[in-house]
Protein backbone atom coordinates (compact mmCIF):
# COMPACT_ATOMS: atom_id res chain seq x y z
CA UNK A 1 0.00 0.00 0.00
CA UNK A 2 2.06 2.96 -1.42
CA UNK A 3 0.18 6.28 -0.36
CA UNK A 4 1.85 7.94 -3.16
CA UNK A 5 4.06 9.08 -0.16
CA UNK A 6 7.37 7.73 -1.34
CA UNK A 7 10.61 9.60 -0.30
CA UNK A 8 11.81 9.52 -3.93
CA UNK A 9 12.03 12.41 -5.74
CA UNK A 10 11.26 11.34 -8.92
CA UNK A 11 8.23 13.41 -9.39
CA UNK A 12 10.54 16.26 -9.08
CA UNK A 13 8.70 17.45 -5.86
CA UNK A 14 10.70 19.24 -3.71
CA UNK A 15 10.56 17.81 -0.38
CA UNK A 16 7.84 20.63 0.99
CA UNK A 17 5.89 19.58 -1.71
CA UNK A 18 6.06 15.99 -1.13
CA UNK A 19 5.48 16.44 2.70
CA UNK A 20 1.74 18.27 1.62
CA UNK A 21 1.05 15.41 -0.71
CA UNK A 22 1.37 13.09 2.25
CA UNK A 23 -0.37 14.92 4.49
CA UNK A 24 -3.46 15.54 2.11
CA UNK A 25 -3.43 11.58 1.54
CA UNK A 26 -3.52 10.99 4.81
CA UNK A 27 -6.18 12.97 5.84
CA UNK A 28 -8.46 12.48 2.50
CA UNK A 29 -10.48 9.50 3.79
CA UNK A 30 -11.37 10.93 7.14
CA UNK A 31 -11.81 14.29 5.75
CA UNK A 32 -14.31 13.50 2.59
CA UNK A 33 -16.28 11.01 4.94
CA UNK A 34 -16.98 13.72 7.58
CA UNK A 35 -17.83 15.90 5.14
CA UNK A 36 -20.22 13.84 3.28
CA UNK A 37 -21.80 12.15 6.02
CA UNK A 38 -21.50 14.83 8.95
CA UNK A 39 -21.12 18.21 6.77
CA UNK A 40 -23.26 17.79 4.21
CA UNK A 41 -26.35 16.41 6.61
CA UNK A 42 -25.74 19.34 8.58
CA UNK A 43 -25.87 21.87 5.87
CA UNK A 44 -29.12 20.42 4.94
CA UNK A 45 -30.56 19.90 8.09
CA UNK A 46 -30.79 23.73 8.86
CA UNK A 47 -31.84 24.00 4.55
CA UNK A 48 -34.26 20.99 4.02
CA UNK A 49 -36.75 22.73 6.22
CA UNK A 50 -37.95 24.98 3.26
CA UNK A 51 -38.46 21.90 0.80
CA UNK A 52 -41.44 18.92 0.69
CA UNK A 53 -39.67 15.90 0.77
CA UNK A 54 -41.86 12.47 -0.10
CA UNK A 55 -41.15 9.14 0.70
CA UNK A 56 -40.13 8.40 -2.74
CA UNK A 57 -37.04 11.17 -3.45
CA UNK A 58 -39.71 14.22 -4.68
CA UNK A 59 -38.42 17.06 -3.12
CA UNK A 60 -39.68 20.39 -3.89
CA UNK A 61 -39.38 23.91 -2.54
CA UNK A 62 -42.04 24.94 0.12
CA UNK A 63 -41.13 28.40 1.15
CA UNK A 64 -42.18 28.53 4.62
CA UNK A 65 -44.79 26.09 4.82
CA UNK A 66 -43.27 23.88 7.35
CA UNK A 67 -42.47 26.26 9.92
CA UNK A 68 -45.59 27.80 9.49
CA UNK A 69 -47.39 24.09 10.65
CA UNK A 70 -44.11 24.23 12.95
CA UNK A 71 -45.54 27.14 14.95
CA UNK A 72 -49.46 26.15 14.77
CA UNK A 73 -48.78 22.52 16.14
CA UNK A 74 -49.82 22.40 19.19
CA UNK A 75 -47.67 18.65 19.65
CA UNK A 76 -44.24 20.27 18.64
CA UNK A 77 -44.72 23.04 21.45
CA UNK A 78 -45.38 19.91 23.88
CA UNK A 79 -42.20 17.82 22.77
CA UNK A 80 -40.43 21.30 23.54
CA UNK A 81 -41.42 21.39 26.59
CA UNK A 82 -40.94 18.07 27.96
CA UNK A 83 -37.35 17.85 26.01
CA UNK A 84 -36.64 20.92 28.17
CA UNK A 85 -38.04 19.48 31.24
CA UNK A 86 -35.67 16.53 30.71
CA UNK A 87 -33.41 17.78 29.78
CA UNK A 88 -33.16 20.23 33.23
CA UNK A 89 -33.93 16.80 35.36
CA UNK A 90 -31.29 15.32 33.81
CA UNK A 91 -28.61 17.41 34.12
CA UNK A 92 -29.03 18.60 37.15
CA UNK A 93 -29.49 15.26 38.50
CA UNK A 94 -26.28 13.48 36.89
CA UNK A 95 -24.11 16.34 38.07
CA UNK A 96 -25.20 15.67 41.52
CA UNK A 97 -25.69 11.78 41.64
CA UNK A 98 -22.22 11.85 39.60
CA UNK A 99 -20.24 14.57 41.56
CA UNK A 100 -21.63 12.28 44.92
CA UNK A 101 -20.19 8.81 43.99
CA UNK A 102 -16.63 10.58 42.64
CA UNK A 103 -16.13 12.23 46.15
CA UNK A 104 -17.39 8.93 47.59
CA UNK A 105 -14.90 6.81 45.76
CA UNK A 106 -11.99 9.00 46.44
CA UNK A 107 -12.37 8.01 50.07
CA UNK A 108 -9.78 5.51 51.58
CA UNK A 109 -12.23 2.48 51.93
CA UNK A 110 -11.85 -1.09 51.08
CA UNK A 111 -12.15 -2.24 47.31
CA UNK A 112 -12.45 1.01 45.93
CA UNK A 113 -11.85 0.35 42.81
CA UNK A 114 -14.13 -2.65 42.66
CA UNK A 115 -16.85 0.37 43.40
CA UNK A 116 -15.81 2.60 40.96
CA UNK A 117 -16.13 0.01 38.35
CA UNK A 118 -19.73 -1.84 39.35
CA UNK A 119 -21.40 2.14 39.36
CA UNK A 120 -19.66 2.39 36.00
CA UNK A 121 -21.31 -0.52 34.90
CA UNK A 122 -24.60 0.57 33.72
CA UNK A 123 -23.11 2.44 30.97
CA UNK A 124 -21.67 -0.30 29.12
CA UNK A 125 -24.71 -1.82 28.61
CA UNK A 126 -27.39 -0.42 25.22
CA UNK A 127 -29.53 1.91 26.12
CA UNK A 128 -31.92 -0.83 24.66
CA UNK A 129 -31.68 -2.99 27.32
CA UNK A 130 -31.66 -0.63 29.46
CA UNK A 131 -34.90 0.01 28.56
CA UNK A 132 -36.13 -3.35 28.75
CA UNK A 133 -34.61 -3.98 31.82
CA UNK A 134 -36.17 -1.44 33.86
CA UNK A 135 -39.53 -1.82 32.36
CA UNK A 136 -39.42 -5.01 33.39
CA UNK A 137 -38.45 -4.03 36.87
CA UNK A 138 -41.44 -1.26 36.74
CA UNK A 139 -44.29 -3.16 34.80
CA UNK A 140 -47.51 -2.63 36.83
CA UNK A 141 -49.14 -5.27 39.42
CA UNK A 142 -46.02 -7.74 38.49
CA UNK A 143 -42.76 -5.57 38.17
CA UNK A 144 -40.52 -6.17 40.76
CA UNK A 145 -40.20 -2.31 42.26
CA UNK A 146 -43.56 -2.20 43.10
CA UNK A 147 -43.97 -6.07 44.42
CA UNK A 148 -40.95 -4.83 46.91
CA UNK A 149 -42.89 -1.39 47.72
CA UNK A 150 -45.85 -2.82 48.54
CA UNK A 151 -44.15 -5.41 50.80
CA UNK A 152 -43.27 -2.25 52.69
CA UNK A 153 -46.65 -0.58 52.95
CA UNK A 154 -46.01 1.72 50.51
CA UNK A 155 -48.68 1.88 47.32
CA UNK A 156 -47.01 0.38 43.84
CA UNK A 157 -47.83 3.12 41.38
CA UNK A 158 -47.67 3.09 37.64
CA UNK A 159 -44.30 4.32 36.98
CA UNK A 160 -44.43 4.39 33.14
CA UNK A 161 -48.29 4.55 32.89
CA UNK A 162 -48.98 7.88 34.85
CA UNK A 163 -47.92 10.59 32.42
CA UNK A 164 -47.41 12.83 36.26
CA UNK A 165 -45.09 10.10 36.80
CA UNK A 166 -43.12 8.72 33.24
CA UNK A 167 -40.94 11.44 32.18
CA UNK A 168 -39.10 11.80 35.80
CA UNK A 169 -39.13 7.34 35.48
CA UNK A 170 -36.90 8.36 32.32
CA UNK A 171 -34.97 10.69 33.94
CA UNK A 172 -33.69 8.73 36.46
CA UNK A 173 -33.04 5.98 33.94
CA UNK A 174 -30.72 8.22 32.60
CA UNK A 175 -29.20 9.22 35.53
CA UNK A 176 -28.63 5.48 36.54
CA UNK A 177 -27.03 4.73 32.95
CA UNK A 178 -24.73 8.01 33.14
CA UNK A 179 -23.85 8.42 36.09
CA UNK A 180 -21.13 6.52 36.09
CA UNK A 181 -19.19 8.13 32.84
CA UNK A 182 -19.92 11.68 35.04
CA UNK A 183 -18.02 9.95 37.94
CA UNK A 184 -14.85 9.46 35.59
CA UNK A 185 -14.74 12.69 34.58
CA UNK A 186 -15.20 13.98 38.04
CA UNK A 187 -12.35 11.73 39.34
CA UNK A 188 -10.14 13.01 36.65
CA UNK A 189 -11.40 16.75 37.81
CA UNK A 190 -10.59 15.63 41.46
CA UNK A 191 -6.87 14.26 40.69
CA UNK A 192 -6.04 17.90 39.74
CA UNK A 193 -6.54 19.20 42.73
CA UNK A 194 -2.84 19.25 44.35
CA UNK A 195 -3.11 17.31 47.21
CA UNK A 196 -1.03 20.01 49.31
CA UNK A 197 -4.22 22.24 49.58
CA UNK A 198 -5.89 19.58 51.85
CA UNK A 199 -3.17 18.88 53.88
CA UNK A 200 -2.57 22.79 54.43
CA UNK A 201 -6.09 23.43 55.17
CA UNK A 202 -6.23 20.39 57.11
CA UNK A 203 -3.50 22.09 59.72
CA UNK A 204 -5.56 24.20 59.82
CA UNK A 205 -8.58 22.65 61.47
CA UNK A 206 -10.85 22.74 58.45
CA UNK A 207 -12.96 20.08 58.41
CA UNK A 208 -14.68 18.10 55.47
CA UNK A 209 -17.12 20.38 54.66
CA UNK A 210 -15.27 23.30 54.54
CA UNK A 211 -12.42 21.23 52.36
CA UNK A 212 -15.16 21.11 49.90
CA UNK A 213 -16.51 24.43 50.05
CA UNK A 214 -13.83 26.22 49.33
CA UNK A 215 -11.06 23.83 47.80
CA UNK A 216 -12.82 21.14 45.68
CA UNK A 217 -16.10 23.23 44.45
CA UNK A 218 -13.62 26.56 43.28
CA UNK A 219 -11.16 24.03 42.03
CA UNK A 220 -13.04 21.79 40.04
CA UNK A 221 -15.37 24.36 38.29
CA UNK A 222 -13.64 23.48 34.88
CA UNK A 223 -14.67 20.00 35.15
CA UNK A 224 -17.89 20.78 36.42
CA UNK A 225 -18.60 23.16 33.46
CA UNK A 226 -17.58 20.60 31.45
CA UNK A 227 -20.14 18.08 32.71
CA UNK A 228 -22.94 20.70 32.38
CA UNK A 229 -22.28 21.34 28.67
CA UNK A 230 -21.84 17.54 27.50
CA UNK A 231 -24.49 16.37 29.75
CA UNK A 232 -26.95 19.53 28.26
CA UNK A 233 -25.88 18.64 24.63
CA UNK A 234 -26.23 14.80 24.97
CA UNK A 235 -29.82 16.04 26.32
CA UNK A 236 -30.89 18.32 23.89
CA UNK A 237 -29.59 16.19 21.27
CA UNK A 238 -31.42 13.53 22.75
CA UNK A 239 -29.26 9.91 20.93
CA UNK A 240 -29.14 8.30 24.25
CA UNK A 241 -33.02 9.24 25.62
CA UNK A 242 -34.36 8.66 22.10
CA UNK A 243 -33.57 4.60 22.84
CA UNK A 244 -34.78 4.82 25.76
CA UNK A 245 -37.96 6.32 24.96
CA UNK A 246 -38.50 4.45 21.76
CA UNK A 247 -38.31 0.98 24.23
CA UNK A 248 -40.22 1.98 27.51
CA UNK A 249 -42.48 4.75 26.39
CA UNK A 250 -42.86 4.88 22.91
CA UNK A 251 -43.24 8.90 23.63
CA UNK A 252 -46.77 7.86 26.30
CA UNK A 253 -48.71 8.25 28.17
CA UNK A 254 -50.51 11.16 26.86
CA UNK A 255 -47.27 12.37 24.89
CA UNK A 256 -45.44 13.11 28.71
CA UNK A 257 -42.60 11.67 27.36
CA UNK A 258 -42.83 12.63 23.78
CA UNK A 259 -39.22 14.53 23.47
CA UNK A 260 -38.88 16.62 20.48
CA UNK A 261 -36.56 14.12 18.65
CA UNK A 262 -38.88 11.57 19.61
CA UNK A 263 -41.38 13.44 17.60
CA UNK A 264 -39.36 14.43 15.02
CA UNK A 265 -38.49 10.94 14.34
CA UNK A 266 -42.32 9.97 13.70
CA UNK A 267 -42.85 12.43 11.55
CA UNK A 268 -40.11 11.53 9.34
CA UNK A 269 -40.30 7.90 9.59
CA UNK A 270 -43.80 7.07 10.56
CA UNK A 271 -45.44 9.38 8.19
CA UNK A 272 -43.12 10.16 5.80
CA UNK A 273 -43.12 13.87 6.39
CA UNK A 274 -39.37 14.39 5.85
CA UNK A 275 -39.18 18.73 5.21
CA UNK A 276 -41.42 19.11 8.66
CA UNK A 277 -39.18 16.83 10.32
CA UNK A 278 -36.32 18.78 9.17
CA UNK A 279 -37.66 22.06 10.09
CA UNK A 280 -37.98 20.79 13.20
CA UNK A 281 -34.56 19.63 13.69
CA UNK A 282 -33.22 23.23 12.36
CA UNK A 283 -35.61 24.52 15.77
CA UNK A 284 -33.96 22.42 17.63
CA UNK A 285 -30.54 22.85 16.36
CA UNK A 286 -31.23 26.63 18.03
CA UNK A 287 -32.36 25.55 21.02
CA UNK A 288 -29.15 23.12 21.15
CA UNK A 289 -26.99 26.67 20.84
CA UNK A 290 -29.15 28.27 22.68
CA UNK A 291 -28.82 25.84 25.70
CA UNK A 292 -25.12 25.93 25.06
CA UNK A 293 -24.70 30.05 25.17
CA UNK A 294 -26.80 29.90 27.98
CA UNK A 295 -24.81 27.50 30.17
CA UNK A 296 -21.62 30.08 29.50
CA UNK A 297 -23.35 32.85 30.93
CA UNK A 298 -24.72 31.07 33.88
CA UNK A 299 -21.63 29.70 34.56
CA UNK A 300 -19.75 33.08 34.39
CA UNK A 301 -16.99 32.14 31.05
CA UNK A 302 -16.85 28.67 30.81
CA UNK A 303 -13.15 28.29 30.02
CA UNK A 304 -12.85 24.56 30.68
CA UNK A 305 -9.24 23.92 30.44
CA UNK A 306 -7.77 23.14 33.20
CA UNK A 307 -4.60 24.97 32.86
CA UNK B 1 -5.92 6.26 40.56
CA UNK B 2 -4.94 6.65 44.12
CA UNK B 3 -7.50 7.31 47.16
CA UNK B 4 -6.97 10.73 48.72
CA UNK B 5 -4.97 11.46 51.73
CA UNK B 6 -7.62 11.06 54.30
CA UNK B 7 -5.26 9.64 56.95
CA UNK B 8 -6.63 11.72 59.72
CA UNK B 9 -10.10 10.10 58.65
CA UNK B 10 -12.02 8.64 61.62
CA UNK B 11 -12.53 5.04 61.80
CA UNK B 12 -16.57 5.10 62.17
CA UNK B 13 -16.68 8.00 59.30
CA UNK B 14 -14.75 5.17 56.65
CA UNK B 15 -17.38 2.69 58.24
CA UNK B 16 -20.06 4.53 57.32
CA UNK B 17 -18.77 5.70 53.60
CA UNK B 18 -18.21 1.77 53.60
CA UNK B 19 -21.91 0.93 54.29
CA UNK B 20 -22.91 3.33 52.10
CA UNK B 21 -20.57 2.26 49.00
CA UNK B 22 -22.07 -1.22 49.50
CA UNK B 23 -25.63 0.25 49.56
CA UNK B 24 -25.30 2.03 46.73
CA UNK B 25 -23.49 -0.64 44.28
CA UNK B 26 -25.97 -2.85 45.50
CA UNK B 27 -28.82 -0.49 44.22
CA UNK B 28 -26.72 -0.15 41.14
CA UNK B 29 -25.87 -3.37 39.97
CA UNK B 30 -29.50 -4.79 40.79
CA UNK B 31 -31.32 -3.95 37.71
CA UNK B 32 -28.33 -6.00 35.93
CA UNK B 33 -28.56 -8.93 38.48
CA UNK B 34 -32.43 -8.97 38.05
CA UNK B 35 -31.94 -9.33 33.94
CA UNK B 36 -29.82 -12.28 34.33
CA UNK B 37 -31.25 -14.28 37.26
CA UNK B 38 -34.70 -13.80 35.48
CA UNK B 39 -33.78 -14.77 32.14
CA UNK B 40 -33.16 -18.56 34.17
CA UNK B 41 -36.90 -17.93 35.25
CA UNK B 42 -39.76 -20.14 33.76
CA UNK B 43 -42.73 -18.24 32.60
CA UNK B 44 -44.42 -19.45 35.68
CA UNK B 45 -41.72 -17.90 37.44
CA UNK B 46 -40.33 -14.67 36.28
CA UNK B 47 -42.71 -12.24 37.66
CA UNK B 48 -41.98 -13.97 41.43
CA UNK B 49 -39.32 -12.43 43.04
CA UNK B 50 -37.09 -14.60 43.67
CA UNK B 51 -33.53 -13.29 43.60
CA UNK B 52 -31.85 -16.90 42.46
CA UNK B 53 -34.46 -19.06 40.14
CA UNK B 54 -36.07 -21.57 42.15
CA UNK B 55 -36.42 -24.11 39.21
CA UNK B 56 -33.19 -22.61 36.72
CA UNK B 57 -33.72 -23.36 33.43
CA UNK B 58 -32.05 -23.03 30.01
CA UNK B 59 -35.32 -23.24 28.15
CA UNK B 60 -34.87 -19.53 27.60
CA UNK B 61 -31.72 -19.01 25.94
CA UNK B 62 -32.78 -22.10 23.75
CA UNK B 63 -35.92 -20.52 22.69
CA UNK B 64 -34.18 -17.12 21.54
CA UNK B 65 -31.44 -18.95 19.96
CA UNK B 66 -33.46 -21.62 18.01
CA UNK B 67 -36.97 -19.90 17.52
CA UNK B 68 -35.19 -16.57 16.50
CA UNK B 69 -32.25 -16.31 13.97
CA UNK B 70 -30.45 -14.62 17.29
CA UNK B 71 -27.24 -15.53 15.56
CA UNK B 72 -27.66 -14.21 12.81
CA UNK B 73 -28.68 -10.61 14.47
CA UNK B 74 -25.03 -11.24 16.57
CA UNK B 75 -23.13 -11.78 13.48
CA UNK B 76 -24.47 -8.91 12.19
CA UNK B 77 -23.26 -6.33 14.90
CA UNK B 78 -20.07 -8.35 15.18
CA UNK B 79 -19.45 -7.70 11.88
CA UNK B 80 -20.50 -3.82 11.49
CA UNK B 81 -18.80 -3.08 14.57
CA UNK B 82 -15.65 -5.14 13.98
CA UNK B 83 -15.34 -3.27 9.94
CA UNK B 84 -16.21 0.18 11.83
CA UNK B 85 -13.66 -0.15 14.40
CA UNK B 86 -10.84 -1.56 12.35
CA UNK B 87 -11.90 1.34 9.31
CA UNK B 88 -12.15 4.09 12.40
CA UNK B 89 -9.10 3.12 13.50
CA UNK B 90 -7.09 2.93 10.30
CA UNK B 91 -8.43 6.58 9.04
CA UNK B 92 -8.09 8.44 12.35
CA UNK B 93 -4.81 7.08 13.06
CA UNK B 94 -3.68 8.75 9.32
CA UNK B 95 -5.81 11.69 9.85
CA UNK B 96 -4.28 12.38 13.13
CA UNK B 97 -0.75 11.17 12.53
CA UNK B 98 -1.25 14.03 9.50
CA UNK B 99 -2.66 16.78 11.64
CA UNK B 100 -0.22 16.24 14.69
CA UNK B 101 3.24 15.48 12.93
CA UNK B 102 3.44 17.05 9.10
CA UNK B 103 3.20 20.74 7.91
CA UNK B 104 0.77 21.50 5.27
CA UNK B 105 -1.14 24.82 4.56
CA UNK B 106 -4.74 25.29 6.31
CA UNK B 107 -4.24 22.44 8.84
CA UNK B 108 -4.90 24.13 12.04
CA UNK B 109 -8.21 25.32 9.91
CA UNK B 110 -8.82 21.74 8.84
CA UNK B 111 -8.55 20.73 12.52
CA UNK B 112 -10.51 23.17 13.71
CA UNK B 113 -13.22 21.89 10.78
CA UNK B 114 -12.87 18.40 12.35
CA UNK B 115 -13.14 19.58 15.40
CA UNK B 116 -16.17 21.12 15.57
CA UNK B 117 -18.20 18.44 14.14
CA UNK B 118 -18.20 17.03 17.56
CA UNK B 119 -20.96 19.06 18.03
CA UNK B 120 -22.89 17.23 15.19
CA UNK B 121 -25.02 14.72 16.97
CA UNK B 122 -26.94 11.57 14.77
CA UNK B 123 -30.14 12.63 15.98
CA UNK B 124 -30.22 16.37 14.91
CA UNK B 125 -28.89 15.17 11.36
CA UNK B 126 -30.66 11.78 11.35
CA UNK B 127 -33.68 12.63 8.42
CA UNK B 128 -30.51 14.43 6.35
CA UNK B 129 -28.44 11.50 6.76
CA UNK B 130 -31.27 9.30 5.66
CA UNK B 131 -31.73 11.08 2.73
CA UNK B 132 -28.46 10.93 1.70
CA UNK B 133 -27.65 7.42 2.38
CA UNK B 134 -30.74 6.88 0.64
CA UNK B 135 -30.01 8.34 -2.97
CA UNK B 136 -26.62 7.05 -2.38
CA UNK B 137 -28.47 3.49 -2.77
CA UNK B 138 -27.18 2.32 0.61
CA UNK B 139 -30.60 1.85 2.24
CA UNK B 140 -31.01 -1.75 3.52
CA UNK B 141 -27.53 -2.49 2.97
CA UNK B 142 -24.32 -3.56 5.32
CA UNK B 143 -22.28 -0.37 3.48
CA UNK B 144 -25.14 1.68 4.89
CA UNK B 145 -25.50 0.48 8.43
CA UNK B 146 -21.21 0.59 8.19
CA UNK B 147 -19.71 3.73 6.55
CA UNK B 148 -21.18 6.60 8.06
CA UNK B 149 -20.44 4.61 11.14
CA UNK B 150 -17.17 5.07 10.55
CA UNK B 151 -16.38 8.59 10.58
CA UNK B 152 -16.38 10.85 14.00
CA UNK B 153 -13.77 13.30 14.86
CA UNK B 154 -13.96 11.82 18.63
CA UNK B 155 -11.06 9.30 17.47
CA UNK B 156 -9.48 11.45 15.74
CA UNK B 157 -8.67 14.52 18.40
CA UNK B 158 -7.72 11.64 21.16
CA UNK B 159 -5.13 10.30 18.61
CA UNK B 160 -3.74 13.84 16.97
CA UNK B 161 -3.26 14.65 21.39
CA UNK B 162 -1.35 11.72 21.77
CA UNK B 163 0.86 11.93 18.56
CA UNK B 164 1.63 15.30 19.20
CA UNK B 165 3.62 14.31 22.30
CA UNK B 166 5.38 11.65 20.83
CA UNK B 167 9.62 12.53 20.59
CA UNK B 168 10.47 13.52 16.79
CA UNK B 169 14.10 11.73 16.75
CA UNK B 170 12.31 8.55 16.32
CA UNK B 171 10.53 9.77 13.07
CA UNK B 172 14.11 10.99 11.71
CA UNK B 173 15.62 7.65 12.37
CA UNK B 174 12.57 6.30 10.33
CA UNK B 175 13.27 9.20 7.89
CA UNK B 176 17.52 8.53 7.93
CA UNK B 177 16.86 4.84 7.33
CA UNK B 178 14.81 5.60 3.81
CA UNK B 179 11.53 5.54 5.22
CA UNK B 180 8.57 7.55 3.34
CA UNK B 181 5.89 9.23 5.39
CA UNK B 182 3.86 6.10 4.78
CA UNK B 183 6.61 3.89 6.18
CA UNK B 184 7.08 6.54 9.13
CA UNK B 185 3.29 6.16 10.16
CA UNK B 186 3.45 2.19 9.37
CA UNK B 187 6.78 1.33 11.22
CA UNK B 188 6.80 3.60 14.07
CA UNK B 189 3.86 5.60 14.67
CA UNK B 190 1.36 2.83 14.65
CA UNK B 191 3.10 0.35 16.94
CA UNK B 192 3.70 3.57 19.23
CA UNK B 193 0.02 3.53 19.18
CA UNK B 194 -0.54 0.48 20.10
CA UNK B 195 -1.85 1.20 24.12
CA UNK B 196 -4.30 4.34 23.05
CA UNK B 197 -5.35 2.22 19.63
CA UNK B 198 -6.10 -0.68 21.68
CA UNK B 199 -8.56 1.49 24.03
CA UNK B 200 -9.91 3.16 21.09
CA UNK B 201 -10.55 0.08 19.69
CA UNK B 202 -13.04 -1.13 22.76
CA UNK B 203 -14.82 2.21 22.68
CA UNK B 204 -15.80 2.05 18.87
CA UNK B 205 -16.98 -1.45 19.37
CA UNK B 206 -19.05 -1.04 22.48
CA UNK B 207 -20.85 2.02 20.70
CA UNK B 208 -21.50 0.28 17.83
CA UNK B 209 -22.54 -2.53 19.46
CA UNK B 210 -24.40 -1.03 21.47
CA UNK B 211 -26.48 1.64 18.63
CA UNK B 212 -30.00 1.17 18.05
CA UNK B 213 -31.11 4.53 16.10
CA UNK B 214 -28.65 4.11 12.76
CA UNK B 215 -29.59 0.46 12.55
CA UNK B 216 -33.52 1.41 13.28
CA UNK B 217 -33.70 4.04 10.44
CA UNK B 218 -32.09 2.53 7.78
CA UNK B 219 -32.08 -1.29 7.95
CA UNK B 220 -35.90 -2.72 7.08
CA UNK B 221 -34.63 -6.35 6.04
CA UNK B 222 -34.90 -8.51 8.88
CA UNK B 223 -31.49 -10.31 7.87
CA UNK B 224 -29.76 -7.40 8.63
CA UNK B 225 -30.68 -6.31 11.56
CA UNK B 226 -28.37 -5.83 14.44
CA UNK B 227 -29.07 -7.00 17.74
CA UNK B 228 -30.07 -3.84 19.68
CA UNK B 229 -32.82 -3.60 16.80
CA UNK B 230 -33.68 -7.42 17.33
CA UNK B 231 -34.33 -7.32 20.75
CA UNK B 232 -36.35 -3.78 20.75
CA UNK B 233 -38.71 -5.73 18.17
CA UNK B 234 -38.82 -8.96 20.96
CA UNK B 235 -40.42 -6.62 23.04
CA UNK B 236 -43.03 -5.87 20.82
CA UNK B 237 -43.53 -10.01 19.28
CA UNK B 238 -43.08 -11.34 22.91
CA UNK B 239 -45.19 -8.97 25.52
CA UNK B 240 -45.09 -9.98 28.31
CA UNK B 241 -42.70 -12.83 28.15
CA UNK B 242 -40.39 -11.48 30.18
CA UNK B 243 -38.27 -14.48 30.48
CA UNK B 244 -37.47 -14.66 26.62
CA UNK B 245 -37.23 -10.43 26.44
CA UNK B 246 -34.59 -10.88 29.44
CA UNK B 247 -32.79 -13.70 27.74
CA UNK B 248 -32.62 -12.07 24.67
CA UNK B 249 -31.21 -8.70 26.70
CA UNK B 250 -28.53 -11.29 28.77
CA UNK B 251 -27.34 -12.32 25.50
CA UNK B 252 -27.26 -8.86 24.14
CA UNK B 253 -25.37 -7.20 27.43
CA UNK B 254 -23.00 -10.17 28.36
CA UNK B 255 -20.26 -9.43 25.65
CA UNK B 256 -20.30 -6.06 26.08
CA UNK B 257 -19.86 -6.61 29.99
CA UNK B 258 -17.10 -9.25 29.77
CA UNK B 259 -15.25 -6.60 27.32
CA UNK B 260 -15.64 -3.90 29.86
CA UNK B 261 -14.17 -6.34 32.88
CA UNK B 262 -10.96 -7.09 31.10
CA UNK B 263 -10.54 -3.68 29.42
CA UNK B 264 -11.70 -1.40 31.97
CA UNK B 265 -8.46 0.10 32.55
CA UNK B 266 -8.19 1.32 28.85
CA UNK B 267 -11.87 2.57 28.22
CA UNK B 268 -11.37 4.44 31.71
CA UNK B 269 -8.49 6.63 30.67
CA UNK B 270 -9.84 7.27 27.32
CA UNK B 271 -13.19 8.42 28.83
CA UNK B 272 -10.88 10.91 31.21
CA UNK B 273 -8.43 12.01 28.46
CA UNK B 274 -11.96 12.80 26.25
CA UNK B 275 -12.92 15.38 28.97
CA UNK B 276 -9.23 17.64 29.46
CA UNK B 277 -7.57 17.67 26.11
Amino acid sequence: MSAGASETPRRGLSRKHREWLAAALFVAPDALGLLVFLGVPMVLALGLGFFEVTGFGGISFAGLDNYRKMFADPLFFDSLKVTVLYVVGFVAGVFVVSLGLALLVRQKIPFVGFFRSLFFLPHVVSLVVVGLVWQFMLTDGVGVVNQVLESVGIGGRSWLGDPQLALGTVVLVSIWFFMGYYMIIFLAGLQEIPREYYDAAKIDGARAWQLFRHITWPLLKPTSFFVLLVSTITGVAGLQAFDLIYVMTKGGPANSTSLGIFYIYQQAFQFNDYGYAAAMSSFLVLLLLAATALMFVLTGGGRFETE
Amino acid sequence: MKPSSGSSMLRPTRAALFALAVVLALLTVFPLFWMVSSAFKGPDEVNSVNLIPAAPTLDNFRYVFTEVPFLRYMLNSLFVATVVTVAALWFHSMAAYALARLRFPGRDLLFFAIFSTLLVALPIILVPLFILVRELGMLDSYAGLIVPAVFNAFGIFLLRQFYIGMPKELEDAAFVDGCGYWGVYWHVILPLSRPILAALAVFFFLANWNSFLWPLTITQNQDLWMIQVAISSFQTQYAGAWNYIMAAATVAAIPTMALFFVFQRQLVESIKTSGFK
